[in-house]
């Protein structure tokens, strides 16, 4: 008895407990996304049969023939792909420029301009007067606003300036401005080329947040071509809702054609999502060291 | 001008040869200023929309005023209760429940010897936060399906019923609330990790002499040394609570759960952009953003008089 009470309080079986609720843990968050990609992969009698487990049952590429026929959805990724890298870096050269002015020692009134900055975070003049503001210049419905729009925010550009204030060392600016380097000259040879981690965590939270915005472009654009993949996503993952309840009040052929229909659309849906997903799943993984460390820059002065 | 960085006041002449000196570090700045007074602040005027009978044509300032009006209809209307209890409940459930677990998250994960595995879990667990809003709620929609979706055939399989579940209004928050644990849990558990990392080694190392158990370390020093970072994301939670994420409940909403799903701000959307009533849409916004930092200057005040840290 004694030595199982010495066995329950070992480091061992403390590692072996916290491992096994880890993988309990892990197990949760994957299991969803391997279904999805098996679905994918597997013909829809099956899935709707529910014989899929973990692995592609009856496998089939029939889905993702199908989607690449789908001209919306290149439509979308190739407007995203627009958005997102011009909108990053639209998003870089408005957020790092504020962040190192703020940073400066010399630069007057500071306080004041954070005051004006961190106001925005919580207040705002809503979604009514933001619309009317967007189009009494003219920028509804254009693919300007889809890619300036949310050029700022206040809660990167903090992260920066912080990073700016503790790892960019004082001495190494003052001793540019003795060899003569501008203000402008120290920010882009000196700063920038020493902040390459700062700038992977701005493009990565810029990038994802623009990777996976609908909601600008469901308020703010009307014409199809310029929609961005999620809006498509949206109409064909949500909006087409099969009505089973339709499926009731028919002759039983009729049912069964519609049964069919619907395991058909659900096989597409899990197609879209891998099409969609896939890119932001291979990028992520690589940039783990530098978000990590963002989150980190952040959370010391938030 | 005044002097803010705690210097002693000089004289206005030395300020401004100091700007004009450093006149490119305010370039810097302007692609931010103007951004932010075009886009934040020139709309904040429209406020005033929601006291006054807004016409497109006559504009902000030609429009009749009618004082408090718009919230008095507001607070006499069949939708407010529902509307404000739905984002309540959401949101102090997601509270509740969501905020406790990426701190058991980093704790356990920091008791872990072995780097490999504890980083490739780390990497597994941000997965679900790289997910578009629009993927998730088409997953959600997929598994929860009537017909098809995996949970109900599980349900069939132990001889239950299919459950409606998208159809159900008082099923609609616990969707919402724990697939949000599922999305964000990892990535939320980055900052506690982080500040786990920051713990004195050499206090671990006296309580090892000390014969302290792991339970006993974890409780009396790791715990305690995470609690300013937890309590600055606890107050900056409380300033959100109003503010449910409104892009998930849109793709979630159905007709037959709208009782149980319809928040303040996708009503916002709905009586402003579809059905055009541009004030009334703007007094709920308004009201919304008042209580929100009503709630955050609270906490934030609660917060300093208990634990003696705070935002502002």
């Amino acid at each position: 008895m004694k030595s199982f009470k010495k066995f329950i309080r070992s480091d061992k079986f403390f590692q072996t407990v916290i491992s096994v609720i880890l993988c309990v843990f892990a197990v949760t968050q994957l299991y969803p996304l391997i279904y999805v990609v098996s679905a994918s992969l597997s013909a829809p009698s099956a899935v709707s049969s529910g014989k899929l487990v973990l692995f592609p049952v009856d496998f089939t590429l029939e889905g993702y023939e199908y989607i690449l026929q789908h001209k919306d959805i290149w439509i979308g990724y190739g407007n995203t792909i627009l958005y997102t890298v011009l909108g990053t870096i639209v998003n870089l050269i408005v957020t790092l420029t504020c962040a190192y002015a703020l940073s400066r020692e010399e630069v007057e009134g500071k306080k004041i301009l954070m005051i004006f900055f961190m106001i925005t975070m919580y207040i705002s003049g809503g979604l009514i007067p933001e619309y009317l503001n967007v189009k009494s210049l003219g920028l509804l419905n254009t693919r300007t606003y889809m890619i300036i729009g949310g050029a700022l925010s206040v809660y990167n550009m903090i992260v920066a300036r912080t990073f700016f204030v503790n790892s960019i060392p004082n001495e190494i600016i003052e001793a540019a401005k003795i060899d003569g380097c501008s203000d402008f000259g120290t920010f882009l040879k000196i700063v920038l080329p020493l902040s390459k981690a700062c700038v992977a965590v701005q493009i990565l939270y810029y990038g994802v947040a623009r990777w996976n915005a609908y909601f600008n472009a469901m308020i703010y654009l009307d014409d199809r071509d310029k929609y961005p993949l999620q809006m498509f996503l949206r109409e064909i993952l949500i909006q087409s809702k099969i009505s089973m309840d339709a499926a009731m009040a028919m002759t039983a052929e009729e049912a069964k054609l519609m049964a069919e229909m619907a395991e058909r659309a659900d096989l597409m849906k899990y197609c879209v999502i891998v099409v969609s997903t896939l890119p932001m799943m291979i990028i992520y993984p690589k940039l783990q060291k530098f978000f990590e460390k963002g989150v980190m820059i952040g959370g010391v002065k938030g | 001008m005044t002097n803010v960085q705690g210097r002693a006041k000089r004289p206005a002449s030395v300020v401004w040869k100091s700007i004009l000196k450093h006149w490119q570090l305010y370039v810097l700045l302007l692609p931010a200023i103007i951004y932010t007074i075009i886009f934040a602040y020139k709309p904040m005027y429209g406020i005033l929309m929601a006291f006054e009978d807004f016409s497109i044509k006559r504009g902000v300032w030609g429009s009749e005023w009618v004082g408090f009006d718009h919230f008095a209809r507001l607070f006499k209307s069949y939708w407010f209760p529902i509307i404000l209890k739905n984002t309540l409940v959401i949101s102090l459930l997601n509270l509740i429940l969501g905020f406790p677990f990426p701190i058991i998250l980093a704790l356990l994960l920091n008791e872990v010897k072995n780097t490999k595995f504890r980083s490739t879990i780390q990497t597994i667990s941000y997965a679900p936060h790289f997910i578009s809003t629009a993927v998730i709620c088409g997953m959600i929609l997929l598994f929860l399906s009537p017909s098809n979706g995996i949970i109900n055939k599980f349900l069939n399989m132990l001889g239950q019923e299919s459950v409606f579940f998208m159809q159900h209004a008082g099923m609609f928050k616990w969707i919402y609330v724990i697939t949000g644990i599922w999305q964000t849990m990892g990535w939320s558990s980055i900052i506690y990790f982080a500040a786990l990392s920051s713990v004195d080694k050499a206090l671990l190392e006296a309580a090892d002499i000390d014969g302290a158990t792991r339970m006993q370390k974890i409780r009396f020093i790791n715990l305690p040394a995470i609690l300013p970072t937890i309590v600055t994301m606890l107050i900056l939670q409380c300033g959100r609570i109003l503010s449910v994420g409104y892009e998930k409940v849109f793709l979630l909403q159905t007709d037959t759960n709208l009782v149980g799903s319809e928040i303040i701000s996708t009503y916002v959307y709905k009586v402003g952009l579809e059905q055009s009533d541009f004030s009334f849409s703007t007094a709920i916004n308004l009201l919304n953003t008042v209580v929100n930092c009503v709630v955050l200057i609270i906490a934030n005040k609660l917060s300093k008089k208990i634990t003696k840290t705070g935002l502002f």
